[in-house]
């Protein structure tokens, strides 16, 4: 393979500035995360503990492997959106290994206002529920929750992506033979009953765990009977007397080893469709990413500079090198595994959107799986290139890249803006998975540019009137919307409300690809079907 | 030296009827364990067959194997194997062996099974039935070493007790002295008298005790030693009226009479002493027509008005010793050699003249007993056992191979490990190295009670007496609690580095096994999004009597390069200082580099019952730990509230109460025999006897419920 010969000076001033202002984003980042993995805060957690239970996160340990990774998802769900705190949306979730299985696994964290479902905890749950079916990954629910958070229920019951989605999805997993694996840790109630009684197999936690479709103060209001908690759904009742619960486990820790034991009998094996190499370490340190990502996010720079610090021993065979260059296409390994990268380098024009679709045919043909650094501003635009049917052109890059069934991973390393999002397999495009550097930005085009459109509005509608407005007038009317499209477009907004699985540090990508790629292979890699390509 | 005037020797030792000097052909050997394989070694190398016997606790044992016949003796406990003299005969009658090697212990001393091998026309390699006889007896023995002038320790035994005849007696011995109630016992009595004008006083003192302790205030004065040595003296002697002296040994360092470490020669001997000494020795070999390998005990004391050492005849042994490869190592010589040439009616193989003292030799006794617990005798499986390597320095005598079991049946011997170098400095740092790169588990060892004591100063500095062990007590028992703290905490994080180092190994072995053997899910790295790679550990190290757990906390330093030899981690105790350190794990080699620091351990995993025992055998000693493991409740423990466990295997001796009994709490309930103590089993609460499970006489395994008890609710 072509080894990609770095042209990066790291000893220079603007690599050195660069690396600062990258390292600034990511300890941001990890101070943030850092936060919202406490949780509820000192009391609740103080609380949760004292009544003998094992946090959420220490959970979510004693359930994988030892020293098994954890791929968590959507750290910042949640983050800034509620009027209410809800760090990580109050639920943790996440890909790791039990008994040498990737599981996903769904935690509720009953420290962050009793566990109950926001609207986008509710997302967060069925997003983590579409990986596991997208990538044929068993579930395993370590359930504690009070069920639907009930000043929200408007926005968490009736709709079609809402709670009974999760039964739904359960039940559909389930018949794919998906297994489903529930540990009631604390409360069920009414609807959030419904996961061990949907679930394949379900443990129970004595004296702490309870089922129940309605808890003893509605069964009182609804029929006067005086029942305790225990009495009603607990561990006790469920494993003797209705069977709702399968294992009888003695505290949290020996729920987590029966949940182990249940997946050690699951009997699954991972079909391997790939041709595997030995895994090389890039030739350039990951961590060299800070200083690559010039500052200034309009500064132009050589995506093949990030490949280089991603791929196995950096190498990198490139196809139509020569063609339509402002999309880098190519083949590579990460972590041995045969990828195929689409990487922004500049705008996309007709040729890069033709090059990019065959390049997506190619590896839907080979089943070899797409990587997308996004990083783009949008499609070329103007009177030339819209007679050269760039509208086309990109539809074939769109149709190819939502047609192919070979797992799809995004990593958005800048812009993502406009039509460009769509090309390079946006959320909408069903990637399997999602992620974002935390100098990206998402937006329908970016700041300036939306700003600078409504200003031109306002000058049209000005001209009509005869009048005329200064470039301070129009400089302040600009600011407030670039701001706008600042906050919005910024990752934490972008993955507070789940529009990707989380933000990531960059030199993390390698790793985090790998983990993902591995985890995606669970599921057969199935044919592809193209739609019509318009010519 | 070959005596040019032998005192009395009888040309003849009682069991040499064969023709002259033919080597035999086929020896058995009378004996089990290190001694047995001892012998087989130079047998063979003389090209003689050689036969074992066994019990049934020793069908498979190494002594078996390497012998060219073996015939089986009877059940386990030696009363009925090893000791019976007939069945021992009948078995060299069978294969035709023409001589027997007692070993030592066992027969070697038993003038009867001497006299049945003459009867039977067996060679005894040994010395004489009257020898062995005379030495039967300690107060026979040293009447006759009085009459050859060998020297004992000085006393008056007489009847007449005016003070001035044991006054008299006291001054004529020098002070200082003891005065002993002849009916005494337990101190009581005793009384040390430093100087001559205290002597009434103490007499009248130690009179009053005795009356008021015994009814009898007979007195006898002996020489009170005040720092003695043991040093005794190989002898040698033949047929042929030669004797030699093979020089000294110190076994000063004892513990309840038992020989700890020897070494050859003994420290700060002079030329003359140990001429003195030999001499004396073969004095009282020949006292006694003495005849094959002997050795002749002394108390060496160092008078301390005059400054003058002086030497005091304790005993003989008519046997090989169990130290006798120190003295083999200085003079290069094969003792086992010497005895079956003697046997064989040769001449000695040299002369006096031609012995020399080369270098210096210890020997240190590896034993499974619990030193920390008042040397109990320790039981069990060697499930990992590994001795030093063998070298020109460094003899390891054993008769175990890794999986035998230690018995009760006989002496808990697991090896004698014995080095040698050029000086005394030099051959003690073999030792304590030696010493550290012995490893065992599954049974309790007093290696690292060896090792304190090889690295206390005053061993170091050769200041021995038979006192010593009691005397540095606080040196030598210092592992366990008293462990610093650095030391601690570098084998806490050795520890952990083993965990998180065999996870990874495990890890890597299953990745190989895997249709997708590349997969980062392999790695035991403990990989988190946006947060340091940090696991939790909690060990509870084996301190001595401290129950101390220890959280650890690893991170795995980020290693995006991914190559598995440079990863580093940082560990903290119990949220402590981060200590920054790499390791790679080689199968059982740890290799660790700690804040700079490098060092390797072996590490065994000891899996019991309820958990697994680590164990990392370090240069400064072994740091046993287990790893905790969540508490998985409660519903398939056994019920702790009365079931009394046997603590070690043995024999219950006596069973003290029945079903039904209502007992107080600490009140005897059994008794049990194991390796020749006796251990009371005791209420642990006011309660009632269930059951009883064992009998007078069962064997009982070590960990079995013996009876089971109802613990009174109202405790």
């Amino acid at each position: 393979m072509a080894k990609i010969v770095s042209k990066i000076n790291t000893r220079s001033a603007d690599f050195v500035e660069n690396a600062a202002h990258m390292q600034a984003q990511v300890d941001d980042l990890t101070a943030k995360i850092g936060q919202i993995k406490q949780g509820g805060g000192d009391k609740s957690r103080e609380r949760h503990l004292s009544r003998g239970k094992l946090l959420p996160r220490d959970r979510v340990n004693a359930l994988l492997d030892p020293g098994s990774a954890f791929l968590e998802f959507s750290q910042l769900a949640a983050y800034q959106v509620y009027q209410d705190n809800v760090p990580a949306a109050g639920i943790i979730t996440g890909i790791g290994r039990v008994g040498g299985q990737e599981c996903v696994i769904v935690a509720n964290d009953a420290t962050v206002k009793g566990g109950t479902y926001y609207p986008l905890t509710v997302k967060k749950h069925l997003r983590a529920q579409t990986i596991a079916q997208e990538n044929n990954l068993p579930c395993i629910y370590l359930v504690d929750s009070g069920g639907a958070n009930l000043p929200n229920q408007d926005d968490v019951f009736p709709d079609k992506e809402h709670f009974g989605r999760i039964f739904f999805n359960q039940a559909n997993m389930s018949a794919q033979n998906i297994p489903q694996i529930a540990v009631v840790m604390g409360s069920c109630t009414a609807g959030g009953a419904y996961v061990p009684a949907m679930a394949d197999e379900s443990i129970i936690v004595k004296e702490q765990g309870t089922i129940f479709l309605a808890g003893p103060p509605l069964v009182k209001a609804a029929t006067g009977e005086v029942v305790s908690a225990e009495d009603l759904g607990g561990a006790d009742v469920h494993c003797k007397t209705s069977g709702v619960a399968d294992h009888y486990a003695q505290n949290d820790d020996h729920a987590l080893h029966l949940a182990r034991t249940a997946v050690a009998n699951l009997n699954r094996v991972k079909p391997m469709q790939l041709n595997i190499e030995a895994v090389q370490a890039p030739a350039y340190k990951v961590e060299e990413i800070y200083g690559v990502i010039p500052k200034d996010a309009r500064q132009q720079y050589d995506v093949r500079e990030v490949i280089a610090r991603i791929v196995d021993g950096s190498e990198f065979d490139e196809f139509k090198a020569l063609y339509g260059n402002t999309l880098v296409c190519g083949f590579a390994r990460i972590f041995g595994y045969p990828v195929g990268i689409v990487a922004n380098n500049g705008i996309l024009f007709g040729e890069s959107a033709q090059k990019g679709a065959h390049f997506v045919e190619l590896c839907a043909q080979r089943k070899i799986p797409l990587v997308f650094l996004q990083n783009i501003t949008g499609f070329m635009v103007g009177q030339q290139y819209e007679a050269g049917g760039i509208a086309k052109h990109g539809a074939k890059m769109v149709t190819a890249v939502a047609c192919a069934q070979v797992p799809k991973f995004t990593v958005l390393i800048g812009g993502s803006f406009g039509a460009g999002n769509y090309g390079m397999c946006g959320r909408a495009y069903d990637p399997r998975f999602l992620f974002m550097w935390p100098n990206a930005r998402i937006s329908v085009m970016g700041g300036e540019q939306a700003a600078g459109v409504l200003a031109q509005v306002k000058t049209d509608q000005l001209e009509k009137r005869g009048e005329t407005w200064s470039e301070q007038e129009q400089a302040a009317f600009k600011q407030p919307i670039i701001d706008d499209y600042e906050h919005q477009g910024h990752p934490y907004y972008a993955s507070a409300r789940l529009w990707d699985d989380g933000v990531i540090d960059p030199a993390d990508t390698r790793q985090v690809l790998g983990l993902a790629i591995s985890a995606s292979l669970n599921k057969p890699i199935e044919d592809t079907r193209f739609g019509i390509f318009r010519m | 030296m070959t005596l040019s005037n032998p005192i009395d020797v009888k040309k003849d030792c009682a069991n040499i009827k064969r023709s002259e000097r033919q080597m035999f052909s086929k020896i058995l050997i009378a004996n089990r364990g290190e001694i047995a394989c001892r012998v087989i070694k130079t047998a063979r190398r003389m090209g003689i067959l050689t036969v074992a016997v066994y019990s049934d606790a020793d069908v498979d044992a190494l002594h078996v194997t390497m012998a060219d016949e073996a015939v089986y003796l009877g059940p386990s406990p030696s009363r009925d194997s090893y000791l019976v003299a007939d069945k021992v005969i009948a078995a060299a009658k069978r294969t035709g062996a023409q001589a027997i090697h007692p070993g030592y212990g066992f027969l070697s001393e038993n003038a009867e099974f001497c006299r049945l091998c003459a009867d039977n026309d067996i060679t005894f390699i040994g010395p004489p039935v009257d020898a062995i006889e005379a030495m039967g007896s300690k107060s026979a023995a040293k009447s006759i070493m009085e009459k050859a002038q060998v020297p004992l320790v000085p006393g008056y035994h007489g009847d007449a007790q005016d003070e001035a005849i044991l006054k008299q007696a006291a001054d004529d011995m020098g002070y200082p002295v003891l005065l002993k109630a002849t009916a005494g016992g337990g101190g009581k009595g005793m009384r040390q008298v430093w100087q001559a004008g205290q002597f009434s006083e103490e007499l009248a003192a130690a009179k009053r005790e005795a009356l008021n302790g015994f009814g009898d205030d007979t007195m006898l004065v002996e020489k009170y030693l005040t720092q003695p040595r043991h040093v005794e003296i190989q002898v040698f002697c033949d047929n042929h009226g030669n004797a030699v002296y093979l020089f000294e040994r110190d076994c000063s360092v004892q513990r309840r009479h038992q020989k700890v470490i020897e070494e050859a020669p003994a420290p700060g001997m002079s030329e003359t002493l140990r001429a003195e000494m030999g001499q004396a020795a073969i004095k009282a070999a020949q006292a006694i027509g003495y005849c094959g390998a002997g050795t002749v005990e002394f108390l060496l004391d160092v008078d301390p008005s005059t400054g003058r050492s002086a030497f005091y005849f304790m005993e003989m042994n008519t046997r090989l010793q169990v130290e006798h490869p120190v003295t083999e190592y200085i003079t290069k010589q094969d003792l086992v050699e010497w005895q079956l040439r003697v046997a064989a009616n040769e001449t000695l193989p040299k002369t006096q003249a031609q012995l020399s003292i080369h270098g210096h030799a210890f020997e240190a006794r590896i034993y499974a007993e619990d030193a920390n617990n008042d040397f109990l005798p320790a039981t069990g499986t060697l499930n990992f056992l590994q001795a030093p390597t063998e070298s020109e320095h460094v003899r390891v005598d054993t008769g175990v191979l890794q999986g035998d079991e230690v018995s009760v049946y006989y002496d808990p011997m697991i090896a004698k490990l014995v080095v040698w170098d050029e000086n005394r400095d030099k051959a003690l740092q073999r030792l304590a190295k030696a010493l550290s790169e012995y490893r065992i588990s599954g049974v309790t060892t007093n290696i690292d009670f060896l090792y304190n004591l090889a690295t206390c100063p005053a061993f170091v500095e050769a200041d021995l007496d038979t006192g010593f062990i009691e005397k540095h007590h606080e040196q030598i028992f210092h592992n366990g609690p008293v462990q610093d703290n650095q030391a601690l905490a570098d084998n806490l994080v050795m520890a952990a580095l083993y965990l998180v180092l065999a996870k990874a190994n495990t890890a890597n072995k299953k990745a190989l096994l895997s249709s997708d053997s590349n997969s980062p899910w392999h790695q035991a790295n403990h990989w988190r999004a946006n947060e340091a790679n940090k696991q939790s550990l909690s060990l509870r190290p084996e301190l001595g009597n401290s129950d101390d757990t220890f959280d650890i906390e690893v991170e795995h330093l980020n290693n995006r390069d991914g190559d598995a030899a440079t990863q580093a981690y940082a560990i903290s105790i119990n949220n402590g200082t981060v200590i920054k350190c790499q390791g790679s794990l080689n199968s059982d080699q740890l290799l660790t580099t700690i804040n700079g620091y490098r060092s390797e351990a072996s590490v065994h995993i000891n899996k019991t019952s309820t958990d697994d025992v680590i164990t990392l055998y370090r240069q400064n000693g072994a740091f046993n730990f287990t790893q905790l493991t969540p508490d998985l409740g409660d519903s398939d423990s056994q019920t702790d509230n009365g079931g009394l466990i046997a603590p070690m295997n043995g024999t219950v001796v006596s069973v003290l109460v029945e079903a039904g009994t209502e007992v107080e709490a600490e009140q005897a309930l059994m008794i049990m025999e194991a390796m020749k103590m006796e251990h009371t089993i005791r209420a642990p609460h006011a309660g009632t006897v269930e059951s009883v499970f064992y009998q007078t006489g069962d064997m009982v395994d070590g960990g079995a419920e013996l009876l089971s008890f109802n613990v009174n609710e109202q405790e």
